[in-house]
Formats: C-alpha cells, sequence, structure tokens
C-alpha cells in the first residue's frame, strides 16, 4: 500500500514548475493578462514541448497515455504558476471524450493532432451541467444549432466538442461557417474564455456519445483538473503568506508572530493539506475503482472550491494592503481560484449532484 | 498510488473475518473490568488482534508491527456489531509510554493487567492554573526516604472515579526551569490522602473529577524516566491521544446516521433530506469528512512507507476532526428543530438523545487533549515554521 505520489509524478511536476517558473514569470504573466498573446503563445509551445498536449492520448495515437493521477499533478503544477495556457478542456476532456466516444477515422483524424500539439480542440458542455440564459445546442441532420457558454480553451481551436442537454457530443471544425465566436473576458486573465453562436453548423456526432457515462467521465475529469488547479494555486498562495508574515514587520515585530497572523496561516493550512490527498485519492478512483469515482469527482470539486475560496481570501489579507494591488500580482491566483469555482458547476450544483449519485432523492 | 493490501494479506483477512463471524454475539455484561470483560481482552490479545505487537512477556501477543494486518483487524471489527477491543487513557497512553521508557519492572507489573482491563488509568496532568500551559503546574512530590509525598490539585481527571492507577505529572525539581522541573508518577488511586470530586459536566454526566492531593504517599520506585524528565515522558504519548480523539472512520458512522435521520424526520410532511438547505449542509458535511479520510490515508501510508512525511497531515487531524464532528452532530439537532432540544427520558426522544450528547461531548474535546487554538499555534510553529508565542517577563 502506498498513497502518494510516485517519483515520477514528483518529477513531472517539479519539471512543469520549473519549466513555468524560467518562462512564466509573473511578468509574463502580467503581460499575457494585458493582452500579449504572443507571450501566451510561446508558454503553450513550452507546454506542448513537455509532453502535455499528449498527457492522456494513447500511445497508439502517439500520447503518453498517462492516467488521471499524472493529469491532476499536472494540473496542480499549472495552476501553481498561474499558467496561461489552454489544458483541461483542450488536453483532457477533449481528447477523451473523443478517445471514449469517436470512431476509428475520429480518432485517427484528431488524436494524434492533438498529442502533437498542431490542434487545439476546445470543450463547451456548461448546458449539460445548467444552462444559463436558456443557452443550449441542438442537433438535427447532420447540423448543430443554438449557443454555448464558456467554451474550456475554446480561443483559438481548430474544433469543439459540444454537449446538448442530454449529453451527446459533436465535433465541430472551427472553420466550418455559420459559426460566430464571442470573447468573453472573465476576471482570470490567464486564461480565455469563448462563447460560440451557431446557426445550422455541419456537425460529426461522436456515435460512443449515446452512452451518457462518456459525458459523466469527461465531466468528472474536467472537475478534477479545475480542482487540481485550484488546489496548486492556493498551496502557492498559502506559502507566499507564510514566507511574506516572516519577512514584514509592523509593531516592531515580524507579522508572522502575531498569533492572529499565525491562526490565519494555521487554518488554510489545515483546511488545505487534506485537499492534496482528496484529490489523488479522486484521480485515482477514476483510474481505478469507478463505484466510488463519480461521487468522489464531485465532492472534491464541490470541497476544493469551499475550501479554495477561502485560502484565497485569508492569503490576500495576510498581505496587507499589499494583497489588494497589481502590483504585487497576488490577484492572478485568486482569480484563477474564482473561475475554477464556477466552471463545470458551482460547489452547490455539484453537490446537487453528488446528492442524487447517492439516491438522496428517492 | 497503490491503495491494495496485497495478496499476501488475504489469508490474514479470512482469518479476521471468521473470527469476526463466530463471536460478533457475544454480549459483555457487568461493569469495567467485569469477569466477562476480562475475558474478552484476553480472547481478543490470544488470536493477536489485539495488543498485536507488544512482546508476549508483556502480556501482548508477541506479533511483528504489521500496520496493514492492525487497519485490516480494525476494518473487519468496524463492520459487525462484535465487542470492540477495549481502549482508555492506559492503554493509548500508558502503555506506550512505559513500552518505550518504563524500567523492566514497571513492564511487568503493569502492562498484562491493563491490556486485559483489569487495571485502569486515569491522566493526572491538569490543575486549576495549568491547562493549556501544563508545565507550569504546581503540584509537588518529594522523597522521603523511599516514598513520594505529593501534594496538590489536579481537576479534569477523566475517569478518575473508574480507575486503579493515575499516571501524574508532578513539580519535583522546584528550582528548575519549568519544563526540567516535572517527573511521571505512577499513583495507585486506593493511596491515602486522595480526596476525588465528581465534576459535573454541561452533558449532565460526571465522566471528569477533582483530585486534592494531601500527603499521599506512593513508593520511590513509582517514576517513569529520570527525575526532571517527565515533560518528555509525557510528550512522547500526546500524539497518541489527540490522533485518537476524531478517528474520520467513526465520523463515517456518525454521518450514515445523520442520512438516515433525515430521512425519516419530516417537517409538514416532507422529508427533511428532500429540503435543499439541509441536504447542501449535509452534503458539504460529507465532502469535508472525504478530504479527512484521504488525509488519513496518507497517515496510513506514512506509518507503512518509512520514507514518507506525513508531519503536516498528522497535525491537523485533532483540529479538523473535532470541529467536523460538533458540527455533523449539530446539523442532526437542526434537521430535528424543536426535537432536537429533548434529553434524558422525554417522550418523542430520538436516538436516546445521542445526538445532542455527542454534539456537547464533541465540543468538550475541542476543548480537551489541547484546545483547537493550541493546535493552531502547534501547525503554525511546527508545520510552517512561524515564530514562537513571545515569552511574558515574569509568567
Ligand atoms: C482599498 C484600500 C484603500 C486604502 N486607502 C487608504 C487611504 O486612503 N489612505 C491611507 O493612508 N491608507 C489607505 N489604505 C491602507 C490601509 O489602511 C492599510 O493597508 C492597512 O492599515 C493595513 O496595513 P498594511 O497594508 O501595511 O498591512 P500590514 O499592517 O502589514 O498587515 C499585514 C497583515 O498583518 C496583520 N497584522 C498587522 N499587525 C497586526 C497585529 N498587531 N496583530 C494582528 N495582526 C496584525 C494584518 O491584519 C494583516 O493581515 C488603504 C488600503 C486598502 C486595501
Ligand atoms: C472533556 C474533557 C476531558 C478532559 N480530560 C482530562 C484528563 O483526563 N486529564 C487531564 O489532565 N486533563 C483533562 N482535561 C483538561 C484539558 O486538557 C484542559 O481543559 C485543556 O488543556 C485546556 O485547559 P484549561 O481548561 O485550563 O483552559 P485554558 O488553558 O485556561 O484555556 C482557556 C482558553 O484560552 C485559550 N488559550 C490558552 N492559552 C492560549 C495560547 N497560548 N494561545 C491561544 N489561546 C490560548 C484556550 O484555547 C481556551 O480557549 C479534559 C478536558 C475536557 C474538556
Amino acid at each position: 500500500m502506498y498513497f502518494g505520489l510516485s517519483e515520477e509524478q514528483k518529477s513531472l511536476e517539479e519539471n512543469i514548475q520549473r519549466f513555468l517558473s524560467d518562462n512564466a514569470s509573473l511578468d509574463i504573466i502580467k503581460a499575457v493578462a494585458n493582452g500579449d498573446e504572443d507571450k501566451a503563445k510561446e508558454v503553450h509551445k513550452g507546454i506542448i514541448e513537455l509532453g502535455l498536449s499528449g498527457l492522456i492520448v494513447p500511445e497508439e495515437y502517439g500520447g503518453l497515455e498517462l492516467n488521471m493521477l499524472f493529469a491532476t499533478v499536472v494540473s496542480a503544477a499549472l495552476g501553481s504558476g498561474t499558467a496561461p495556457v489552454p489544458f483541461a478542456g483542450s488536453y483532457i476532456m477533449s481528447p477523451m471524450a473523443i478517445n471514449l466516444a469517436g470512431n476509428a477515422e475520429q480518432k485517427n483524424n484528431w488524436l494524434p493532432k492533438i498529442a502533437g500539439g498542431e490542434v487545439q480542440v476546445g470543450v463547451g458542455i456548461s448546458e449539460y451541467v445548467g444552462a444559463r440564459e436558456d443557452a443550449g445546442i441542438e442537433f438535427t441532420n447532420g447540423k448543430v444549432s443554438g449557443r454555448s457558454l464558456f467554451v474550456i480553451d475554446g480561443k483559438g481551436a481548430d474544433a469543439y466538442i459540444l454537449a446538448n442537454k442530454s449529453g451527446e457530443l459533436y465535433l465541430i471544425d472551427s472553420n466550418n461557417s455559420g459559426i460566430e465566436v464571442v470573447e468573453l473576458t472573465t476576471v482570470d486573465k490567464t486564461r480565455t474564455s469563448i462563447e460560440l453562436i451557431l446557426n445550422d453548423v455541419d456537425a460529426e456526432f461522436l456515435e460512443g456519445s449515446k452512452d451518457k457515462a462518456i459525458i459523466e467521465k469527461v465531466l468528472d475529469a474536467g472537475r478534477l483538473m479545475l480542482a487540481a488547479d485550484t488546489v496548486g494555486a492556493a498551496q502557492v498562495m498559502l506559502d507566499k503568506s507564510v514566507a511574506y508574515s516572516l519577512e514584514r514587520k509592523q509593531f516592531g515585530r515580524l507579522i508572522g508572530s502575531f498569533q492572529a497572523v499565525k491562526h490565519m496561516c494555521a487554518e488554510m493550512a489545515a483546511d488545505l493539506e487534506p485537499c492534496h490527498s482528496m484529490i489523488w485519492h479522486a484521480a485515482h478512483c477514476q483510474d481505478n475503482v469507478p463505484e466510488e469515482a463519480r461521487l468522489m469527482a464531485c465532492q472534491t470539486k464541490a470541497h476544493i472550491s469551499e475550501v479554495g475560496k477561502q485560502v484565497s481570501k485569508t492569503a490576500t489579507e495576510v498581505h496587507g494592503g499589499m494583497g489588494f494591488t497589481d502590483e504585487l500580482g497576488l490577484h492572478y491566483w485568486f482569480k484563477r481560484i474564482g473561475l475554477n469555482r464556477q466552471l463545470l458547476g458551482s460547489p452547490e450544483l455539484v453537490r446537487e449532484e453528488a446528492g442524487k449519485l447517492q439516491g438522496f432523492d428517492q | 498510488m497503490d491503495l491494495e493490501y496485497g495478496p499476501q494479506y488475504d489469508n490474514f483477512r479470512a482469518e479476521v473475518i471468521n473470527f469476526v463471524k463466530e463471536n460478533e454475539n457475544t454480549k459483555l455484561t457487568g461493569p469495567a473490568r467485569s469477569e466477562s470483560r476480562v475475558a474478552w481482552q484476553q480472547k481478543l490479545i490470544d488470536h493477536g488482534y489485539f495488543a498485536r505487537s507488544i512482546p508476549k512477556e508483556y502480556g501482548g501477543y508477541g506479533g511483528d508491527m504489521d500496520i496493514i494486518k492492525l487497519r485490516i483487524i480494525a476494518e473487519e471489527f468496524a463492520k459487525s456489531p462484535i465487542p470492540k477491543p477495549a481502549g482508555g487513557q492506559g492503554i493509548q497512553m500508558l502503555v506506550p509510554t512505559l513500552l518505550s521508557l518504563g524500567t523492566e519492572e514497571q513492564k511487568q507489573k503493569y502492562i498484562k493487567p491493563t491490556l486485559r482491563g483489569e487495571i485502569l488509568w486515569c491522566q493526572g496532568y491538569s490543575e486549576p492554573n495549568s491547562g493549556s500551559d501544563l508545565a507550569s503546574l504546581q503540584t509537588k512530590a518529594e522523597l522521603d526516604g523511599d516514598e513520594w509525598v505529593i501534594n496538590g490539585q489536579k481537576i479534569w481527571t477523566s475517569t478518575a472515579h473508574l480507575s486503579q492507577m493515575c499516571f501524574i505529572l508532578v513539580r519535583t525539581e522546584p528550582d528548575a526551569p519549568k519544563h526540567q522541573g516535572i517527573s511521571y508518577l505512577l499513583m495507585p488511586m486506593d493511596a491515602e490522602g486522595i480526596d476525588r470530586r465528581p465534576i459535573k459536566q454541561m452533558t449532565g454526566d460526571s465522566d471528569f473529577n477533582e483530585l486534592f492531593l494531601t500527603d499521599v504517599r506512593i513508593p520511590a520506585e513509582n517514576i517513569v524516566g529520570k527525575r526532571g524528565e517527565g515533560w518528555k515522558v509525557a510528550n512522547a504519548t500526546l500524539g497518541h491521544e489527540r490522533g485518537s480523539l476524531a478517528d474520520p472512520n467513526v465520523t463515517q458512522n456518525r454521518l450514515n446516521s445523520l442520512i438516515d435521520l433525515m430521512k425519516s424526520e419530516t417537517i409538514d410532511g416532507q422529508r427533511v433530506i428532500d429540503k435543499p438547505i439541509f441536504r447542501d449542509r449535509l452534503l458539504s458535511i460529507q465532502g469535508r469528512l472525504m478530504a479527512q479520510q484521504s488525509n488519513a490515508l496518507r497517515i496510513l501510508s506514512s506509518q507503512i512507507n518509512e520514507d514518507q512525511d506525513a508531519n503536516l497531515s498528522k497535525s491537523i487531524v485533532k483540529l479538523q476532526g473535532t470541529e467536523l464532528r460538533h458540527e455533523l452532530e449539530g446539523l442532526a439537532i437542526d434537521a430535528m428543530g424543536e426535537l432536537g432540544t429533548l434529553y434524558e427520558d422525554s417522550p418523542h426522544l430520538r436516538d436516546e438523545g445521542a445526538w445532542q450528547m455527542t454534539y456537547m461531548y464533541f465540543l468538550g474535546l475541542i476543548i480537551g487533549g489541547g484546545t483547537n487554538q493550541i493546535q493552531k499555534n502547534i501547525i503554525s510553529e511546527r508545520a510552517l515554521g512561524m515564530p514562537k508565542e513571545p515569552k511574558i517577563q515574569g509568567a
């Protein structure tokens, strides 16, 4: 019995963190947030060179064929650096959807290109989770119409995978006619977000998604990526808080010597430490314990969103007025955690699902 | 990541399952130390299901220290109504202390009857003026010939009314700095000069006591460790207590009962669990518990794999576990509304009043065993490396 990360997983995590500290410093994050798309592309290119685009793609299609535990390790590392790159949608959810639900031709067409970093496929399933503004798509006679909001990793994508209300998945080439892309500006400027408005657009059905288990698996994976990203980001906020409290003096003392500050840090640590174990455990269940996988994924997304919210607030407070500034940049982590919390279901929504999974409504 | 215990444990688990099945209808009768309870403890020891790694010569089973086997025993016992092995301060704290720091005679004399449940122990640490600041304790002991003479007062001594022995911290070196002047003694509770007064708790029970100690004489050899080393001796086992106060597996059982309760209680004919806000609170608690269970797996793993560090994971268990348990019990009361306030033998009482009782009891555990504020000091200082509390002149 060994509960924890392997040497291989730890070294992957360190590699990504090292790459980000060398290539995505706070100055670069700020430049990207202020609209420098070239810098974002460079970082994106770098993570492709690290192999992250092929992380879960099967070896026969040129990927590394690694499991969910590896994927959460990567996502946490990206969150810790507020990496301005697409990941959860383009390199986890979409290859998973195509691999599980696509036919041979679709797999051959897309998976090697995803793995090689040649294409990016965005994922729009918000309406399956809970449609806002009555958005949603309909598929008839090979064509899709409607609207999809918050398509993950959709900006600049070569294709999109969208879900209808019953969870069936459609693959749409972004060059097809009838597509309007509306850029959405969220608080988190380290990642992009779009809305798609579709009018009779040619679409391919991913046949396997008739089985609802497919979208559930894709959704679980997406939620775990977001939760892992939050854990990575929250850990950095805690570490920065402790470090700052051991530099900053007031009243002739390090603020870290005031019990109020110590207890804020202890509470963050007490809430956050179990979240590392929880995300590993949830990923392990996705990989090996199907009967516990769904509930674990829902509860992990919900719980970690709550802890992330608390940690990001408290850490900002420990930094005093500096925490509130753009200069310090702590807000990039705060906002990253804020977006992760809402994507693919806020905690209340996801808990409702967790209740249904356990038959609480019966 | 590997959560399997391995096929080499399959036979062992089968043996345990078999034992549990054969004995699940065992009923223990009589008070603590009754013949049937002692016989049951002994039976568990003989099979290696209790005191497994404690040497035979001290009354244990004499098996190897195999964490996974201990875990399998705990898992299989937890699934069944079979009587569980006895616990208490003697088994949890005194026995490990004696095993690592006691003299050969002390081990011979005390461990076996403690394991068998023939000697019960209480913990004489806290004093009226020394609670969180335990090291400031003032109860003193002086050596007079071959006897210690103890004078002072202890308070909050749980189970003192049931115990035959007390492991007690006393000041023996009044001139030494406070942490270096304490000794750890073993005091028979039938010694002359012990005046025990029960303290009634908010729950209505009287589980703890005050001990007034006047010229209590005990043999000089009843000291564990050297004179002045009592603080170190006591600290060697405080961790055992804290870890055991809020076991997430026990909390899981309570959560299951809470779910049943929320399915059976109704408001205007609607099940409480169908009310979205109640259901959401339930699910939030479940999420927190799942995180703590994952944390417990990490701790377990660090005990099996020595290269794994789980220091921070361990240091938060008491804080997080007791708070969660208190909230869980409190949600049950809210789910019952006015009915949740019923107590003692009232009509309409649910589950023998256990929810209110445990709700209050866990507030006691938030305070006992090192308050949760002290836990936060420990987490920030020892795990996060933040500065220690400043020393106040003259304190
Ligand atoms: C939105 C905003 C508007 C502001 N507007 C103005 C303005 O118009 N004019 C102006 O002069 N100032 C202004 N300020 C500054 C504000 O008053 C300070 O930020 C605040 O007093 C905290 O000081 P600090 O930022 O130096 O943090 P610090 O004092 O360094 O505090 C850092 C952390 O340590 C904690 N801490 C510090 N000392 C203690 C202690 N003794 N005990 C326990 N904890 C302690 C703090 O609570 C905090 O969590 C503004 C700040 C903000 C955020
Ligand atoms: C149910 C129960 C069973 C117990 N059983 C036993 C037993 O068997 N044997 C035994 O010896 N003792 C026992 N105790 C005593 C227990 O260990 C003490 O109650 C506990 O250590 C707190 O001490 P105190 O009650 O003197 O509170 P105090 O130390 O006076 O604390 C009062 C408040 O001040 C806070 N405080 C104190 N110091 C600090 C600090 N440095 N920083 C921040 N906050 C601080 C505390 O957190 C608390 O909120 C038991 C207590 C309870 C409730």
